[in-house]
């Protein structure tokens, strides 16, 4: 014990020494500085981040999670595009997921994320995800990292302002970057006829308190302006959503031009409560249209797609009071809502200042009708009326502001490569930083909601350039972390992404790490095809096709001797994984399979497709390392000319008889069995 | 050992504090000490220890326990344990409660991390079978009934 204390000491001592020496430093070469500021980003070996980062994959179609601040990639989650690697949209359960009113759609470009909120804070239960090209929503339970959902949405195109959410997760939005000629109306038109024919639409999805599900609860109607980007209003501005329009020019044709016209697009402001009254008040009209809605069952591992045929739209000419517009500089992108609610800032990216509009301002402007007229019949706020100030010569190219909840906003400016950090109250600019290269998103743990846990903000740039080891034509993206902790941002880390993320958030490691599902109870497993014991598994012939009914545990398949199968037959492997031990997943793959192989969880039962194309002796085995005898999980699948009368036989551990090859037909008798 | 994660420590503050005197902020020494609150350690969990007074035998069986024993046993147990005394990935389960006390079985059901790590036979049995028995996630209750159905399965009535 004596012993201990002296040693406690004598190193308090040695590093007290090394604190003063170090003090006296005075010139920081680049090297100090770097490796200084690299002591905040490090997590040691077995320590845990502090938080989790959910970040979108842009073209790979896939949400990514990293911790922060180390900057470590710790999983994809298969969202809108199929992945090889677990299965996702190749197993005959996950197929369904990526059913659209378009059949099935195995891509899509992931933009924007938005976790779920109570009372305008993080509640750690779902990621929402955008799909932008073929407009749909997913859901993914923050419980497993699995997409849980997706919903399609009718009436769009380019689903780019979404999804965002509102303070109690009552609703997430889903506004359209293309405006196009509506689902039911017939849109065969020459396109120069945009200003007649097409129309925005902005979907409210409902999402269930309870079960997370998600339903369009309404649609609204709007002029064929295209949306870009959108916040929810929290605390006093509870109850409207704003959005950032450009293209109010309503060009079709070199956009880059015809649609930087005008000196102010808009902001619109929808009185969402005012739109909920209406629906009530049966102002809605039904729409048919075509969309997929597709929900995954964690008790039968398999996912069901719905096809819907109507939507319920509010036409603004019928509900007064719902619609405002407000004349934002050039283009706006990003349109954020500070953590009080009361200013929305709005970045023009081809403008020279940033507007911040005050809540109350608009609200009063709206009471006195400090209008500026109308556009398409929606009153446009005369701008100063609703102006709380502008933050002037920022940087070029504002996109993006984040909060840290200490009255600071951070805006990323994409022409000038850099992050501006200005006062919310006074519009002062405090601090600047510069990004490697041309940053898009920026990210604050928190920072869309009523309380930022601050602290970090990392960077999604679009540019990498020289930022890491070149890799030919084709580059990772680059990410970069600063400390905001500080009156000073400080970068700490560049680490690189996969895909291209666009928008992301981070909620803290403590509210997710706890409720993680470790394994599928296999008692609850009512997949119909699931072996829940060996004693469950079993061949059967249903014409032409193949069910094996197969478990794997740590090491073998069962069964793994499969004879009787024809050329031209479709086997459907139905894997039942036995094990209820924590990441302990099995693998399962066969030679020549036109798809992928499956991953399968603990206690989970998943099915893999394959046809016979050639007769012969086609192995299968275990693709996740799982013990010492991982190489032994293996088997063989004999298939058989399509005329031949070899019987369907299964075994595991039990040869049959040897039998002379020449004699034919083989064995014709044997009873199908696992003895 | 413990001596030596201490130095540990003392050395990975020496060298946090080197890195960082030079940083011309305040807040930094707050943050870490934050940092290292959040990040913790993860030890293995084990379920809690059976004691051999927790487990009391009698006869006649509990034949409820001997079917519910053997419906646990077809799914989950039934892959690598034969009901002969034949070894399949693990031994056969013929005689097993004659060789062995009622809490080791109940231990290595439901306790099978803790039991490969301290106990003596069960490491031997690893070095035997050469793959980790899986932990089956199976509560006390059950594998009390697992236990009732591997006696009626040596024979007692």
């Amino acid at each position: 014990m004596k012993f201990y204390d002296f040693k406690t000491n004598t190193v308090l001592i040695l590093a007290s020494v090394c604190l003063a020496v170090t003090q006296s430093c005075k010139p920081r070469t680049a090297q100090s500085a770097a490796t200084g500021d690299a002591t905040k980003s490090f997590v040691a070996p077995g320590k845990y981040d502090e938080f989790y980062n959910v970040v979108s994959g842009g073209f790979n179609g896939q949400v990514a999670v990293y911790g922060i601040p180390s900057g470590r990639l710790f999983r994809i989650i298969p969202v809108f595009s199929q992945s090889p690697e677990s299965g996702y949209g190749f197993s005959e359960e996950t197929k369904p997921m990526l059913n659209t009113s378009h059949g099935f759609v195995p891509w899509d470009d992931q933009h924007h994320i938005a976790l779920s909120q109570t009372k305008g804070e993080h509640d750690g239960r779902w990621a929402f995800a955008n799909g932008n090209n073929t407009p749909r929503i997913a859901r993914i339970d923050l419980t497993t990292f699995r997409t849980a959902e997706i919903l399609e949405i009718p009436n769009s195109a380019g689903n780019h302002a979404s999804p965002f959410i509102t303070e109690n997760s009552e609703y997430i939005v889903a506004a359209t970057r293309f405006s196009v000629p509506l689902d039911d109306q017939n849109g065969d038109v020459p396109i120069n006829t945009y200003k007649q024919n097409f129309k925005g639409s902005i979907s409210f999805i409902s999402i269930d308190p309870s079960s997370g599900e998600m339903n369009i609860a309404f649609q609204i109607r709007t002029p064929g302006v295209n949306f870009d980007l959108s916040r929810a209003g929290k605390g006093k501005s509870h109850g409207w959503f704003f959005f950032s329009c450009y293209n109010s020019e309503k060009a079709n044709t070199l956009l880059e031009v015809n649609a930087s016209q005008k000196d102010k697009d808009f902001v619109m402001a929808v009185n969402w409560k005012k739109a909920e009254e209406y629906v009530k008040a049966g102002k809605g009209k039904k729409q048919p249209v075509k969309y997929a809605h597709n929900v995954y069952d964690e008790k039968t591992h398999t996912a069901t797609s719905a096809i819907k045929n109507e939507v319920l739209v509010l036409d603004p000419a019928d509900c007064p009071d719902m619609l405002y517009l407000i004349p934002c500089p050039k283009s706006p992108h990003g349109t954020d809502v500070d953590p009080t609610g009361e200013y929305i800032v709005a970045s023009g990216k081809l403008a020279a200042s940033i507007p911040v509009f005050s809540y109350t301002k608009i609200q009063k402007a709206i009471a006195e009708k400090a209008f500026d007229g109308e556009y398409d019949g929606i009153p446009v706020i005369k701008y100063d009326a609703a102006l709380h100030g502008e933050v002037v010569k920022p940087g070029l190219g504002p996109l993006h502001t984040e909060f840290d909840g200490k009255g600071n906003a951070y805006t990323s400016m994409f022409v000038s490569s850099e992050i501006v950090k200005w006062s919310i109250s006074d519009l002062k600019v405090l601090d600047r930083v510069p990004t490697y290269y041309s940053i898009g998103h920026l990210s604050i743990p928190g920072g869309p909601t009523a309380k930022p846990h601050g602290r970090y903000m990392i960077g999604y740039n679009k540019i990498t350039k020289d930022r890491y080891l070149p890799t030919g034509p084709e580059l990772t993206q680059s990410a970069q972390l600063y400390d905001i902790s500080g009156e000073k941002m400080k970068l700490i880390l560049d680490f690189p992404t996969t895909g291209e993320p666009h928008y992301a958030e981070a909620l803290p490691a403590g509210m997710l790490m706890d409720k993680q599902q470790k394994i599928f109870r296999i008692e609850e497993n009512t997949h119909p095809y699931a072996a829940k014991g060996e004693g469950h598994t079993k061949v059967e012939r249903k014409g032409n096709q193949v069910h094996v009914w197969m478990t794997a545990i740590r090491s073998h398949l069962t069964p793994d001797n499969i004879e009787g199968v024809k050329v031209g037959d479709e086997v459907y492997f139905h894997i039942t994984n036995l094990e209820q031990d924590w990441d302990v997943p099995h693998g399962f793959a066969i030679k020549g399979a036109n798809n992928a192989e499956i991953l399968i969880m603990p206690g989970e039962t998943q099915s893999l497709k394959w046809v016979a194309d050639r007769a012969g002796i086609f192995p299968f085995y275990c693709t996740d390392f799982c013990s010492a005898l991982h190489q032994e999980m293996s088997g063989y699948l004999r298939v058989s000319p399509s005329g031949s009368n070899v019987a369907l036989h299964y075994s595991t551990g039990t040869n049959k008889p040897a039998v002379n090859t020449q004699a034919a037909p083989v064995n014709a008798g044997a009873p199908a069995g696992t003895e | 050992m413990k001596r030596k994660s201490l130095f540990t420590v003392a050395f990975l503050l020496t060298g946090y504090l080197l890195f960082t005197a030079c940083n011309d902020q305040q807040s930094g020494a707050a943050q870490h000490a934050q940092n290292a609150e959040t990040a913790t350690e993860q030890p293995e969990t084990h379920g809690s220890e059976i004691k051999p007074e927790e487990v009391t035998l009698t006869t006649p069986l509990n034949q409820e326990w001997v079917s519910n024993g053997k419906a646990i046993y077809d799914m989950k147990c039934q892959s690598c344990h034969k009901l002969t005394d034949e070894r399949l990935v693990g031994p056969g389960w013929k005689g097993v409660t004659r060789r062995r006390e009622p809490h080791w079985i109940m231990n290595m059901i439901t306790n099978v991390d803790m039991m490969l790590e301290k106990d003596p036979e069960a490491q031997k049995l690893l070095e035997q079978c050469l793959v980790r028995m899986p932990n089956q996630n199976i509560a006390k209750e059950d594998a009390r009934q697992i236990l009732e159905f591997m006696r009626s399965n040596d024979g007692v009535k």
